[in-house]
């Protein structure tokens, strides 16, 4: 059920997202999906890819700051008020969530990131309402 | 006006007489009253009386920062706390501040200085004077206070900041006079724009400006945008604070207080006396303090010094506006930061290497301060809540050992040079 994301220290400088792209693409690793969270000072690129560890080694050798964070990822029908259903279930059980951010593989379905304060009661809370949870090896393999 | 002209226009002669004279007495003192100088002659091999002439000056031993800091707070003092009547203190290297201490006497040649000086400058008993310099363990609001009291003129006791209030009483109260850090001046004159003031309403017509290096371009800048004359003074707080010299009317040098300061041009390097006239590190030995004299101190200041006839009719040499440091130190906003400071707190945090970059801007008319440090693998995260704490932490823990506002930026780890020798530790884009 939990889904390694790779993180990654990006200082606000020309370029630098582009090394960690070129980086990975150089090494065959796909890259699923991603988001950027930006200040004004620095961002964190946070991404879904296919070997995590080895994408970890290599932007660490090139200096990079990174770090594999504990994440799930939810599969829900590409319909409106698919997410509202699930955010209800975990407002209702005070599971608090850090970040999310989307992305979708085919028309009918979309798969949502989702870093929880609480891992395993997040993950427990969405079992318990049969909201459906992608593991690694679903996402790895795309 | 010139305040006492029996000595500031007197000949070299007598003056060279009088220095003398202090002196031999200054090293009296100092030998009989602390052990740190008693310690340092007889190392050189000196009794007090082997200085009989100005020339045997160069015989003694210099006086660093760093012996203030081993001698913390007062070791350095030559008369018991009952004679001391007042304490300042400026920022040092390394966390502690250098202490400095004057008796009722030094409070008093003080005020004659800054009274001198303002006099120099322009500045007379009619005058309104808005100090706007800090008041506190920093000389500069104080000196310049008691300098004006000891002139006559009204002085405003404002001290830094509150720039809104600073112009309604330059409006209201009718200032003449402006004393503050010349980059404060033209952050004024930025707010006055803003609020629409113009410079026609107030009444200025002098800046007495100091504490922090600044150029002949920020002068015509200062003194176009305020419709003033702007005047350097200069001083540290180790040898007295603001007045150890100061310029005159035709602002081409600061004429030293040569009858209570004895100054020597060095090369840095070698220590050795410079030819006159040439570029070198300012070193001061004070012949009238009581607190606390200091024997050849080295001030880290780059001038040079000049003896020729001043068409204001003093015969005080005058040194140059400081070209530069012969240390790291820098002054912001009229604080002295020494990057060892950014280095201690660093080292102090768990969660920091003291691995950093300082990059001092000149945004408008401030100066700022950017601290570059590097995200160590262990700390980063990929939440930004906990990266904004951390940043938020070492500001705070900058802020409070440098006292000045700094600018925190997290960089990639391993971007900043590592210390192979002599790292570059500072970028000073302020082109000073």
């Amino acid at each position: 059920m939990i889904i390694k994301q790779l993180s990654v220290f990006l200082e606000n400088k020309a370029g630098r997202l582009n090394e960690v792209a070129s980086l990975l693409g150089h090494a065959d690793i796909n890259m699923s999906a991603f988001s950027v969270a930006d200040t004004t000072e620095f961002g964190i690129l946070r991404m879904i890819v296919s070997d995590p560890e080895k994408a970890g080694e290599i932007l660490k050798e090139a200096g990079f700051a990174v770090r594999l964070t504990d994440v799930i990822c939810l599969h829900s029908p590409n319909v409106p008020g698919a997410l509202s259903k699930a955010l209800n279930v975990l407002a209702a059980e005070s599971v608090f969530i850090e970040y999310l951010y989307a992305f979708s593989m085919d028309k009918d379905s979309a798969n949502i990131v989702l870093k929880p304060e609480d891992i395993q009661k997040c993950i427990q809370v969405l079992k318990d309402h049969q909201i459906e949870l992608l593991s690694a090896s679903d996402l790895y393999e795309f | 006006m010139i305040w006492n002209e029996k000595i500031e226009c007197g000949d070299r002669n007598e003056l060279r007489a009088i220095q003398t004279e202090r002196l031999r007495e200054t090293v009296q003192r100092i030998y009989h009253n602390v052990p740190c100088y008693r310690k340092k002659m007889q190392k050189a091999g000196l009794v007090p009386d082997d200085i009989r002439s100005l020339e045997d000056l160069t015989k003694l031993p210099f006086t660093v920062k760093q012996d203030l800091r081993d001698n913390y707070p007062f070791g350095m003092f030559t008369v018991p706390m009952s004679e001391i009547v007042r304490i300042h203190a400026s920022s040092g290297t390394t966390g502690k501040p250098t202490v400095v201490g004057y008796t009722r006497k030094d409070l008093n040649n003080w005020a004659e200085m800054v009274s001198r000086a303002l006099c120099m400058g322009g500045v007379h008993r009619n005058d309104i004077v808005q100090v706007a310099y800090g008041y506190g363990l920093f000389t500069g609001g104080l000196g310049l206070h008691y300098g004006c009291e000891n002139l006559g003129a009204s002085v405003i006791p404002i001290s830094g900041g509150n720039t809104q209030k600073q112009l309604q009483l330059m409006q209201d109260f009718g200032t003449t006079v402006l004393a503050c850090t010349p980059s404060y001046s033209l952050y004024l004159a930025e707010a006055m724009k803003e609020m629409g003031i113009k410079k026609e309403e107030l009444k200025l017509r002098v800046g007495i400006f100091g504490a922090e290096p600044w150029t002949e371009n920020m002068r015509h800048e200062i003194e176009e945008k305020l419709g003033i004359k702007a005047i350097d003074i200069y001083g540290l707080s180790e040898i007295m604070g603001p007045g150890v010299s100061c310029e005159c009317e035709y602002q081409c040098g600061m004429h030293i207080n040569e009858d209570h300061f004895l100054p020597e041009i060095i090369d840095p390097e070698t220590l050795q006396p410079v030819a006159p006239g040439e570029v070198g590190e300012l070193v001061f030995t004070t012949v009238t303090k009581e607190g606390i004299p200091l024997i050849r101190y080295r001030t880290r200041d780059l001038t040079r010094l000049i003896y020729d006839k001043c068409k204001c009719g003093r015969t005080l040499v005058r040194m140059e506006k400081c070209k530069g440091r012969s240390d790291d130190m820098l002054i912001i906003r009229g604080v002295n930061v020494f990057p060892s400071q950014v280095e201690s707190v660093l080292l102090g945090m768990s969660e920091t290497e003291p691995h950093y970059l300082l990059i001092v801007e000149r945004e408008g008319t401030l100066d700022t301060l950017n601290v570059m440090v590097e995200v160590q693998e262990q700390f980063f995260s990929d939440e930004i809540k906990k990266l904004e704490t951390l940043r938020k932490k070492i500001t705070a823990n900058l802020e409070s050992t440098l006292g000045i506002s700094v600018n925190v930026k997290l960089v990639e780890p391993k971007t900043i040079e590592r210390s192979a020798g002599k790292a570059k530790r500072v970028i000073d884009n302020r082109k000073l």
